[in-house]
């Protein structure tokens, strides 16, 4: 368990994904890709760890990631096999803004 | 965060469409991924801890600015309007430097950068040279741009956007990867302006190729449409204006490709905008509003609001045409009375806005955002019931007519309906009996004349009596910056003479 920084990049222990902290609750949380904890960019991954078969859906370039109550956001900067999870919750796809182009 | 994870995200999801073209030249974005490496060791290996680009529309601008967030350093768009005893004083501003500018000035000002390339110097290097390994630093809060804005006295302020402003106007206004392959953005307005780097960073990160105008003629813009099947394009409002003059002049032509223009950077006069619909009816149009200090667009007036707003009865409704539109939802708009409060929908005061994209600071001056993160744009404006706001116009043009506030232009709309008028500009004049009277300065329409009279009985007719100009000039032009603002304080100064110790 760890407080999480805004504009902080993770990656997974156990599959090839990426992520930038664009949301994080106020409180100390655990981020999981493919159900093991997410770890800094420069940390190896603990000895061992294997993706969850019950949490390896997949991430997508570009896709933003939050749970139900809407108190984390990540975006995905490289996809990966495993799904994100925080705190045991797994987390869904943001649906697309339909923003018009401004600039 | 860092403008360069967004350009890598780009690179590895579609590396190989086109991300910029420049006439028949062009980068993919893998290809812009690289140069942008390759230019940033040369910029690490000079010591150089500023990027300044002193060019019109061409591949050096996209690379620039991209090799600068890699090198880490800011990136500095320069005026190419500007003299170079001007160029000067900012380049000593920005020492030590890494200065590309096109051909023709290279000479003079290379004498004045710690490195100074000529602009296809520049670009062969950066498509040519060994690619480098990423490595650029996460830290939000480093300078990404510096934007220098001009002021009315002294030496121009340089508005300071870091990594974590523009990242985040990105992300809270585009969908990764949401263009279409054969979707290409026309980009005309300056790249020293916001409007110039954020398109940038918005084609980037929705994957749509960005040709790019060096110089902008009506006629230019309207071949280059055609030709290059473009979808989107941003505008100022004096660049519609002379396009839709050109399109009435052509006869029918069609510009089947387009689907999307958006405006912004000034005021859209009502009738260019009317006309601009009924001229391209398949094309949506969008009203973005936003400063420099606010990573460019804090409000959109979008395609359906504009159509709704055109076709409408209802007055309210109708009246949103002149409108800025509503905030992105990831920012907050607030208007506030001369004590500070926030007022209730239809009363005006200063527009204030907050949000992550919100930078609100200047160079070695410090941020002028307030308490709780609100920025005061010194704009003046106001709300409705639904949330969609109006400018009346920069605070220090606002005319107090007897105690009277009176914006510059609601005049000027009600001006520029007259037949005989094609541009015109309000003013606040000093006054002995009201404290500042209402002048008008008007440019006619080819072989037409009117009398200073009637202007003003065509404004007391359809606006209060207060509104009507006791000062009415004609001239052949009226100032405006390139951009497209309206300069009333030339307009002014021309009047009445320069202010006092200004």
């Amino acid at each position: 368990m760890a407080e999480i920084k805004v504009g902080s990049r993770l990656r997974s222990a156990v599959c090839a994904t990426e992520v930038m902290v664009v949301a994080a609750p106020d409180r100390d949380v655990e981020l999981t890709c493919g159900g093991v904890p997410m770890i800094g960019m420069d940390d190896d991954p603990p000895p061992g760890a294997t993706i969850s078969s019950e949490e390896a859906k997949g991430t997508l370039l570009g896709k933003r990631y939050t749970n139900d109550a809407g108190e984390i956001e990540v975006l995905c900067t490289k996809p990966g096999d495993g799904s994100l999870g925080l705190d045991g919750e797994l987390l869904e796809p943001k649906e697309a803004k339909t923003l018009p182009s401004s600039d | 965060m860092n403008l360069m994870m967004l350009l890598e995200m780009a690179a590895s999801g579609f590396g190989d469409r086109v991300a910029i073209q420049n006439g028949q030249d062009t980068l993919t974005y893998r290809e812009l991924f690289d140069a942008a490496g390759t230019a940033a060791s040369a910029i690490v290996d000079l010591s150089c801890e500023r990027v300044a680009v002193l060019d019109v529309n061409t591949l050096a601008v996209p690379i620039g600015l991209f090799a600068a967030s890699w090198a880490g350093v800011p990136f500095a768009p320069l005026n190419y309007r500007l003299t170079d005893t001007e160029i000067e004083s900012l380049l000593e501003r920005l020492t030590p430097a890494f200065l590309v500018s096109e051909g023709s000035r290279h000479e003079a000002l290379s004498g004045l950068a710690q490195s100074a390339l000529g602009r296809d110097e520049f670009i062969d290097m950066a498509r040519n040279g060994p690619v480098r390994d990423p490595d650029w630093a996460m830290d939000p809060d480093m300078i990404a741009v510096l934007l220098f804005t001009s002021g009315t006295t002294g030496a121009p302020k340089a508005a300071v956007l870091r990594h974590r402003h523009l990242v985040s106007y990105i992300l809270g206004s585009v969908e990764f990867g949401s263009a279409a392959e054969e979707d290409a953005s026309l980009v005309s307005v300056p790249p020293y302006h916001v409007a110039g780097v954020a398109s940038i960073a918005s084609s980037v990160y929705s994957g749509r190729r960005i040709v790019q105008l060096a110089n902008f003629s009506a006629e230019g813009w309207i071949d280059i449409v055609r030709a290059e099947g473009i979808t989107n394009a941003m505008v100022v409002p004096t660049m519609l204006t002379r396009i839709v003059d050109a399109l009435e002049g052509m006869g029918p032509v069609e510009l089947p490709s387009l689907r999307a223009v958006s405006y912004g950077g000034g005021r859209m006069p009502l009738t260019v905008i009317e006309k601009a619909m009924k001229l391209l009816p398949h094309v949506a149009f969008t009203n973005a509003y936003g400063l420099t200090e606010t990573s460019s667009t804090i409000t959109v007036l979008g395609p359906d609001d504009h159509r709704a707003a055109a076709t409408s009865d209802d007055p309210a409704v109708r009246r949103r045409l002149s409108s800025l539109g509503r905030p992105l939802p990831s920012v907050e708009v607030e208007i506030r009375n001369e004590e500070g409060r926030a007022v209730t929908p239809g009363a005006p005061g200063e527009i204030y806005v907050r949000g992550e994209q919100i930078s609100g600071e200047y160079l070695d001056q410090g941020s002028r955002v307030e308490g709780g993160g609100w920025f005061p744009t010194r704009d003046r404006g106001w709300m409705d019931e639904d949330g969609y706001l109006f400018l009346d116009g920069r605070i220090d043009d606002i005319i107090v007519r007897g105690g009277e506030n009176i914006s510059p232009g609601e005049v000027e709309d009600v001006i520029l309906e007259h037949e005989a008028v094609e541009d015109c500009a309000v003013v606040g004049i000093p006054d002995e009996q009201w404290g500042e009277a209402v002048a008008a300065v008007v440019t006619l329409r080819e072989g037409c004349s009117v009398e200073p009279d009637e202007i003003g009985t065509w404004v007391r007719d359809r606006l209060r009596s207060s509104r009507a100009p006791a000062r009415v000039e004609f001239r052949v032009e009226l100032p405006y910056s390139e951009t497209g603002k309206l300069l009333r304080r030339k307009v002014r100064e021309e009047l009445v003479g320069p202010p006092p110790g200004g």
